[in-house]
């Protein structure tokens, strides 16, 4: 994303994200993979179908897993400043979001299975807007702690009812 | 309140009041229609054995379980809070802040008109979308409801307890339904639901009771009619009864739905619709919570000249089918009367007629290409099959697929605009539904830019504004990326405008 006006936020995700993504999709590819196995025992197609399939899905395996982690630790960043959030995020598509601190409703941090093994955390301000939650995935914890603590005593001293 | 004997008893008094006892006599009869395909089931199956008990007993088992809705329901008001609790085994408890409410919906279906009750929705936060912030208080009579409204949103209270009167002094009427309008009914095709809806029904009793259609009364008359026919003959003829049918089911949704449809402003700057032939509703928004308004206009409505407008307010529900919720600001009706009414529902502003800036020759193919491409992929997968052995006419269907998409392509690249008037953002776009959205910019949170990798190769956005208010985001499709951060700029320019220089050193 380069435009004339709009910066990249100012800020990586933890050194740890890449290793996270990465394993984070192995799961989908190992149900992919023993879907595959069943239905191409029970169909029993000839070898070279067999095995075109079988490779031409551990080739799209091995690209997504290699590439994606890669390439989505480029794109998301995240900044915040005394009065705004601004993130950015995904890899093949990619999203950008700004939201001003004195319309924030509520700020969370959600450490899931994946996240603890890594000792990373997810951060999501919300709006007044279902249209509006900001996500900044895989963070260092101390990181997420400090943007939560400075977005609630920012998001306090604003005041009003958020619409 | 007056010194007079009130009609209905005040509810506003800190005490826990049950909903009106009359709702004893509605409830059952709601749950029985409810549950009447499983009864009917239970009834058939009874009589195949020549016993009427277990469709008896089954009607008797809702009958006395929807009892229940009103003896553990209760309701509280307080000059802070509004407080409903309800439910049998999992008790649920709501409470909402008084200063929170921005809309107030009073509706009476007939059944509560036969017997003078109404139903009061009560909108708060912006989590209306999910069902989640709103108070329904199903059953009070319709004084108290009308009062309740008035009071909750700061108007001032009626003289004594009469009922409101239909046009108060200092009322302004905004709308009113011409019935001539009603001919723009059968292009709305919301026949299409009542169709759908009846099928449904006629499945599921078909499906639990057994019967077939089909071979009763006159409805074997007419399949055996259609039997006799050549294919060529009976597609004409059940195509011709579905259109039928539709145009006619659409326009008694119409005029049930939109009957005495009057839209007036009240003195405090307050809108309040009414409408309904047999359901009557009033929907009151407050004018501060009303941010803008969506000029919509579906394919066969627009191609009859027509539009609906819907409003865009923080507190009303929002979702398909808009004549559902308590947003819709004019029915089916001539375009230039809803520009009109988008005017002066929003004190004058120009947004609904201004020009729009249009998104260039990139966004313009890229409309073209996403029409075009699936159906011209379809076409080659079918090509191949066709070339194989298989069968000719899928690849004609196609064919006319790539066309259809071509020209929906087209349509939807010339809706594309966006603007800026008077403080109003202006979006538009779509084919099948056009709608051209004003939205205020003071209700505008936050801005979300997506872009996939080919809108990037392109240099293109999407840019939404996001907000409390109506459908929570109003897009602005395929605009060049410096375009996108010049509306954010001149919109947002505090936001923007520290995210466009060199990041401060500081890493994390």
């Amino acid at each position: 994303m380069t435009d004339a006006l709009l910066r990249d936020p100012a800020h990586l995700v933890s050194q740890r994200a890449r290793a996270y993504w990465l394993v984070r999709a192995l799961p989908g590819w190992l149900l992919i993979g023993g879907i595959l196995t069943v239905v191409l025992v029970s169909a029993g197609w000839s070898t070279a179908v067999t095995g075109s399939v079988v490779w031409s899905a551990v080739g799209l395996a091995v690209l997504h897993l290699v590439v994606m982690p890669w390439w989505r630790f480029r794109v998301h960043r995240w900044e915040v400043t005394d009065t705004a959030v601004y993130t950015q995020s995904g890899w093949f598509d990619q999203e950008r979001r700004i939201a001003p601190i004195a319309r924030v409703q509520t700020v969370d941090i959600e450490r899931g299975p994946f996240e603890q093994l890594f000792g990373l955390a997810n951060v999501t301000v919300t709006t007044a807007s279902a249209r509006g939650p900001l996500k900044i995935h895989a963070l260092d914890r101390g990181t997420a702690e400090y943007i939560v603590a400075w977005l609630t005593e920012r998001a306090q001293t604003a005041g009003g009812d958020g619409t | 309140m007056s010194t007079a004997a009130p009609v209905a008893p005040a509810i506003e008094d800190a005490e826990w009041h049950r909903l009106s006892r009359r709702m004893l006599l509605i409830h059952p009869v709601i749950e029985i229609g409810r549950a009447l395909p499983a009864l009917a089931g239970l009834f058939i199956a009874g009589s195949s054995h020549g016993s009427p008990w277990p469709g008896l007993i089954g009607t008797v088992v809702v009958a006395a379980f929807s009892l229940t809705r009103w003896f553990t329901t209760r309701l509280r008001i307080t000059p802070q809070q509004v407080q409903l609790r309800h439910g049998l085994f999992r008790r649920k408890s709501i409470a909402t802040a008084r200063d929170r409410i921005r809309t107030v919906d009073v509706t009476s279906h007939l059944l509560h008109r036969v017997l003078g009750l109404a139903r009061v929705v009560i909108g708060t936060g912006s989590n209306d979308r999910r069902g989640g912030g709103r108070l329904i208080l199903d059953g009070l009579t319709l004084d108290a409801a009308t009062r309740l409204r008035d009071d909750l949103l700061h108007r001032a209270p009626a003289v004594g307890t009469e009922p409101i009167p239909d046009v108060a002094p200092g009322d302004v009427e905004l709308a009113r339904l011409d019935t001539r309008w009603i001919r723009y009914a059968p292009f709305t095709l919301s026949g299409v639901v009542t169709g759908l809806v009846i099928w449904g029904f006629y499945w599921r009793v078909a499906g639990e009771g057994g019967v077939d259609l089909a071979r009763v009364g006159p409805f074997r008359t007419v399949a055996h009619a259609l039997r006799a026919m050549p294919t060529g003959q009976r597609v004409t003829v059940v195509a011709l009864g579905l259109v039928i049918f539709v145009a006619v089911t659409s326009t008694v949704g119409y005029v049930l739905a939109f009957w005495n449809f009057r839209l007036i402003r009240h003195p405090g700057g307050t809108l309040q619709v009414t409408r309904g032939l047999i359901t009557t509703r009033a929907t009151s928004i407050e004018r501060r919570r009303l941010v803008g308004a969506t000029i919509s206009e579906p394919l066969p409505l627009r191609a009859v000249g027509a539009a609906r407008v819907v409003a865009v307010a923080t507190g009303l529900r929002t979702g398909r089918g808009a004549e559902r919720g308590g947003e819709v600001l004019l029915p089916p009706a001539p375009l230039p009367v809803g520009v009109a009414l988008v005017q002066r529902v929003l004190d004058g502003t120009g947004a609904a007629t201004s020009p729009l800036l249009p998104h260039g020759t990139a966004a313009r193919r890229r409309r073209l290409v996403r029409g075009v491409l699936p159906p011209a992929v379809l076409s080659a997968v079918l090509a191949i099959v066709w070339a194989v052995g298989g069968p000719a006419w899928p690849l004609f269907v196609s064919g006319a697929l790539v066309l259809a998409g071509a020209a929906l392509g087209v349509d939807r690249a010339a809706a594309l605009g966006h603007g800026r008037d008077g403080g109003y953002l202006v979006t538009r776009g779509g084919s099948l539904v056009r709608r051209r959205s004003v939205l205020d910019e003071d209700a505008i949170i936050g801005w979300n830019l997506r872009s996939t990798f080919f809108q990037r190769r392109l240099g293109l956005v999407s840019l939404e504004a996001t907000t409390a208010a109506g459908r929570q985001g109003y897009h602005v499709t395929d605009v060049p990326s410096a375009e996108a951060s010049a509306v954010v700029g001149a919109i947002s320019p505090h936001l923007l405008q520290q995210f466009r220089t060199a990041p401060p050193a500081t890493t994390r």
